[in-house]
């Protein structure tokens, strides 16, 4: 069984390339372009990791990020942070919310897929 | 009613009385309360001025010369009107150096001489001894008068009454009895006399009461108003010649002596230095004295002349001397009461002024003349008693008895004599002789005790030849030769036609001639030599006494001293409980230490010398403390280089404050031009931050798309495409970002280019929507035009409202309905300018967001649809652009109604706009269209 991913991002260029990424790696991929949307879909399709950007509107990627580490249920999804802020107080904020990598952009979609491969063990 | 008995009883009531408030007032004195503070009491007080001389004698002058009594009165208004500051600085001098009394005063200034104070003593006591006496007189004649009553007959000669019938004697000793009680109660550094001062201010009180009913009476009860009066003496034979201005045979030479000298003597006379200086409570009095003391003088003077013209109409031919008008009118209209109370005033004025002269006398010849003499006579004897304070006070009660029998010893001899009448200005012009003195001193560092002695004895002796002694030979006691012929029959040496002046009249003469020997011989001896170095701290103490904010007294004394020794010195002096006290009192305001743990310090020796200084006078206080003391004498460049240090160390303190207060400014204005750069920098920084941001999405995008392209060369050829055209797209995207992001800080940072021509607004907008048909077309809307035909041209940059246009017609499209999107565009004059609105049909944008979206880099976007396209700078760059020709933008917007988006341009632009615009040519263009 193929694992399931979630892309939250509310930049459509970036959503396509990411998709487009982890489809050719063989992922099944859901597609959200707010934060609320992403929290909703993560809850009800429970991806094994969710690429969350962090500026979105709505309700931005830490507060997902938050909310879904509070919820027991899904305690085992993966969180990879993306964000265009790299400074290091926004790395710092996303890893204590819980995430368990984070990636600036722009990024290597090497990179992007090698760490994807590693925190879906596969 | 008016005789004898109840004469003596309504005297010995009314002195009961004064001894009472007297009692009073030191008794409220010593709890603390003073009653005297006051500035009125201070201004009654200084009426003591006013004597029988002006009580009696101003009608007696005023009936021969019409208003020659004025400038008696003139001077000293003009002193305390304009000269207030001379007075302030000899209040503050005073109470600085503790001193009591005008020889004091002069000697202190002059090194602390024993000399100079025992000469402005002499001076002092010979000018004001017969002054006193004219108050006996005074009393005397009023007496003899109203023991005639209800008949008028002049008082002849006292000298035919024995001693102990004469009532004058009497009153003599009951003065002499008041001023010891209330002017040596005690010995004290101030010498202040609370009692007698409030005394004073009552006396002055009942005087001008006095004399002001009595001229109301006499204008009003005896005739029908000064018109009256006026009318009266017109017809009356010789009597107008007293309504001219100018009295004839006095002139103006006249005039300008007596008001100078009244003027000096306001400031000089003893008795005027005690109230005004010595008895100062606070230096602030002097400001309400300054008009209320004039005040008085006006008005008592006020019915002068209709009593003086009034006497004259009604006593025509009887031979009543004029200067008993006062009395007698009252007396021939049988008004006893009146009478009783015009005597009360006369011996008021008489009274005030025998005790405070007497005072400020024995307070001089004590300090002066006696202790400088026992001094150094008996200096050893002195120096072993343990308490000298009864002996001080003994002297001054002696010299106070002394002076008043003295007073009277020359009104016994002097009677009738021209000498004693005459005294009134023959005293002023014996005190003038202190002016150069003292006000030279005050305002002169190069004055010496060489020159003010000089000056003073040749001022004096002048003033003997010119005025003392023609007094006598006119009294008498000199051949008569002396006046006409000169002694030794030289014509020159003619005492009051001295060296051939003639045409001035003898107080005139005087002045001249004495002024001259006195200024010139201080001037002159002062300047043969520089000042030693006693001198010139003294004189840098009275003259920066204004300038200093503590007295520098201290920093002139270098020696060592032991304080057993000062506190037994000023022990023997004030009184062993008075001394201590004091010495408390200072270790109190030195840290509250103990009396004998007080180190003997400059300041200590200096703050018992003052004390001393008080009690014995400054030059024998000098004597005592050296006698305890090891002073290390210094030189005159020592003291010189002392009193340079302070004048430095006062203007580097000056520099210090100026420069501190300016430090404390610039902290302020850098404070707050800091707290502007951090906010800056917070918005630079949250700026930065946007930018950087808005760059990575692009970039992120072109790189993902990019590396897809290369790891995968077999891709299809139709997502191939698609890929490289995103890839393009958000390179377009970025550049746009960085263009409007350049574009945005140049017109925030005030550097941007403006291309300011006259814009036809209706051809700009069709342009506009020409440019953008292709965006309309290809979401299938329509755009209406809404546009009027004749328009005024506006001012203004047409590319940048191009810029304008399209933004806001992109915005629209970017919102439309897909298939149904309907833009209106419209233009509108109004009466200052044109008004452009853009509407569409799309979703709407809700209030809250309606601020946002001039903000930089906040897009606001339907949550269902994608993020709109664009940079999130349009609208802020539209709305700066509008701003600087002086316009509006703004939105108007309901949620589901579609959004209008207006911008307001006015013809005429206001404000700094031009002034930013560093358009070439823009004002000769404008130039030339408007002409």
């Amino acid at each position: 069984m193929s694992k399931k991913v979630l892309i939250a991002d509310d930049e459509p260029n970036i959503v396509i390339s990411l998709e487009f990424l982890l489809r050719r790696e063989g992922f099944e991929v859901l597609v959200a372009v707010d934060g609320e949307e992403a929290l909703n879909k993560a809850r009800a399709e429970r991806p094994q990791l969710v690429l969350l950007d962090v500026m979105m509107p709505k309700m931005n990627g830490f507060d997902v990020c938050q909310a879904l580490r509070a919820d027991p249920e899904m305690a085992g999804m993966r969180i990879l942070m993306l964000t265009a802020k790299g400074r290091d107080t926004e790395v710092s904020k996303g890893l204590g919310l819980g995430a368990d990598a984070y990636v600036t952009k722009p990024f290597s979609t090497k990179d992007l897929v090698a760490q994807v491969r590693q925190l879906l063990g596969v | 009613m008016l005789n004898g008995p109840a004469i003596f009883a309504a005297s010995l009531l009314y002195l009961v009385l004064l001894f009472a408030v007297a009692w009073w007032g030191d008794k409220r004195a010593d709890q603390g309360r003073s009653i005297i503070a006051s500035p009125t009491i201070y201004a009654l007080s200084m009426a003591v001025y006013c004597t029988t001389w002006t009580f009696y004698g101003s009608v007696g002058r005023a009936a021969v010369s019409g208003i020659g009594f004025l400038p008696i009165y003139l001077g000293p208004t003009l002193v305390m009107a304009l000269g207030w500051f001379l007075l302030l600085k000899m209040i503050r001098i005073a109470k600085a150096n503790r001193i009591t009394s005008i020889a004091d005063f002069i000697s202190s200034r002059y090194g602390k001489s024993h000399l100079l104070g025992g000469l402005v003593t002499v001076i002092a006591v010979v000018g004001i001894v017969p002054y006193i006496a004219l108050q006996l007189k005074a009393v005397s004649g009023s007496v003899s008068l109203l023991l005639h009553y209800p008949e008028i007959v002049m008082p002849g000669r006292s000298a035919t009454l024995p001693v102990f019938a004469d009532m004058s004697f009497y009153i003599a000793l009951i003065l002499a009895a008041f001023t010891i009680v209330f002017g040596t109660r005690h010995l004290d550094a101030t010498e202040r006399h609370e009692g007698m001062v409030a005394a004073i201010a009552l006396e002055s009180g009942v005087k001008l009461v006095s004399f002001l009913a009595v001229g109301l009476y006499v204008t009003y009860g005896l005739y029908d108003g000064f018109a009256d009066i006026a009318r009266r003496v017109a017809a009356a034979d010789g009597l107008h010649r007293l309504a001219t201005a100018i009295p004839t045979g006095q002139g103006y030479t006249g005039w300008f002596s007596l008001t100078l000298l009244a003027g000096l003597a306001i400031l000089f006379l003893p008795r005027q230095f005690q109230i005004a200086v010595v008895e100062n409570v606070g230096e602030s009095h002097l400001k309400r004295a300054a008009w209320l003391f004039p005040l008085y003088l006006l008005l008592i003077n006020l019915f002068v002349l209709p009593i003086a013209l009034g006497g004259l109409l009604h006593f025509a031919g009887q031979g009543v001397d004029a200067d008993t008008f006062v009395l007698t009118l009252p007396m021939a209209q049988r008004q006893e009461g009146l009478a009783l109370l015009v005597f009360i005033g006369g011996l008021s004025a008489a009274t005030g002024m025998v005790i405070v002269e007497t005072i400020a006398l024995s307070t001089m010849v004590c300090n002066d003349l006696v202790m400088p003499a026992l001094l150094r006579l008996r200096g050893q004897a002195l120096a072993g008693s343990s308490d000298l304070s009864r002996l001080l006070l003994g002297i001054r009660r002696g010299a106070i008895a002394v002076i008043l029998l003295l007073g009277y010893l020359y009104f016994r001899l002097a009677g009738e004599a021209y000498a004693l009448v005459a005294i009134g200005l023959i005293s002023f012009a014996a005190v003038a002789q202190f002016a150069p003195a003292m006000i030279g001193g005050m305002y002169w560092r190069g004055g010496t005790r060489g020159g003010a002695l000089a000056g003073l004895s040749a001022g004096f002796l002048v003033w003997c030849y010119t005025l003392l002694l023609p007094s006598f030979a006119k009294s008498g006691w000199l051949a008569a030769d002396f006046l006409t012929q000169g002694p030794f029959a030289i014509a020159l040496l003619r005492p009051q036609q001295l060296f051939g002046l003639t045409g001035l009249d003898e107080i005139s003469h005087c002045l001249f001639w004495s002024f001259f020997a006195n200024i010139g011989a201080y001037i002159a001896v002062s300047i043969m030599r520089p000042p030693t170095a006693a001198e010139a701290s003294q004189a840098t103490l009275f003259v920066d006494a204004l300038k200093h904010a503590r007295p520098v007294g201290a920093a002139l004394w270098r020696g060592r001293a032991k304080i057993s020794d000062l506190l037994a010195l000023v022990g023997r002096f004030l009184g062993p409980q008075r001394a201590e006290a004091a010495f408390a009192d200072y270790a109190r305001s030195h840290g509250g230490v103990a009396v004998d743990v007080l180190e003997a310090d400059a300041e200590l020796v200096h703050f018992a010398e003052s004390l001393l200084a008080g009690a014995i006078g400054s030059a024998s206080a000098r004597v005592m403390v050296a006698s305890v003391a090891t002073e290390e004498p210094l030189s005159l460049s020592e003291v010189m280089d002392i009193l340079d240090e302070a004048s430095q160390l006062r203007s580097y303190s000056r520099e210090l404050e100026r420069k501190s207060r300016e430090l404390e400014a610039a902290t302020r204005e850098l404070k707050a031009a800091n707290e502007r750069l951090l906010e800056l920098d917070r918005v630079k920084d949250d700026i930065m931050s946007s930018v950087t941001h808005e760059l990575r999405t692009p970039l992120t995008s072109i790189r993902a798309f990019s590396e897809i392209l290369r790891d995968d060369p077999k891709m299809h050829l139709a997502d191939r495409e698609r890929f490289l055209g995103l890839v393009v797209s958000e390179a377009e995207r970025l550049t746009r970002l960085i263009n409007q992001t350049l574009d945005l800080a140049k017109i925030e940072s005030g550097n941007a280019d403006w291309h300011a021509t006259e814009v036809d607004l209706k051809a700009l907008i069709e342009q506009s929507v020409a440019a953008t048909s292709q965006l309309f077309r290809e979401r299938g809307a329509n755009v209406e035009l809404d546009l009027p035909d004749q328009l005024p041209s506006i001012l203004a940059d047409h590319d940048r409202l191009i810029q304008v246009m399209l933004n806001l017609l992109s915005n629209a499209v970017k919102f439309l309905p897909p298939d149904a999107g309907l833009v209106r565009v419209s233009l509108r004059a109004g009466a200052d300018g044109l008004e452009v609105a853009v509407a569409d049909n799309g979703p709407g944008i809700r209030v809250q967001d309606q601020q946002l979206i001039f903000e930089k880099f906040r897009q606001v976007g339907d949550s269902m649809t994608a993020k709109p396209a664009g940079t999130g700078l349009g609208l802020p760059i539209s709305r700066r652009i509008i701003e600087h020709f002086g316009g509006r933008l703004w939105v108007q917007s309901a949620v589901g109604e579609g959004a209008t988006f207006c911008f307001f341009l006015p013809f005429a632009q206001t404000g700094g706009a031009t002034e930013i615009a560093p358009a070439q040519g823009v004002h000769s263009q404008f130039v030339m269209e408007k002409t």
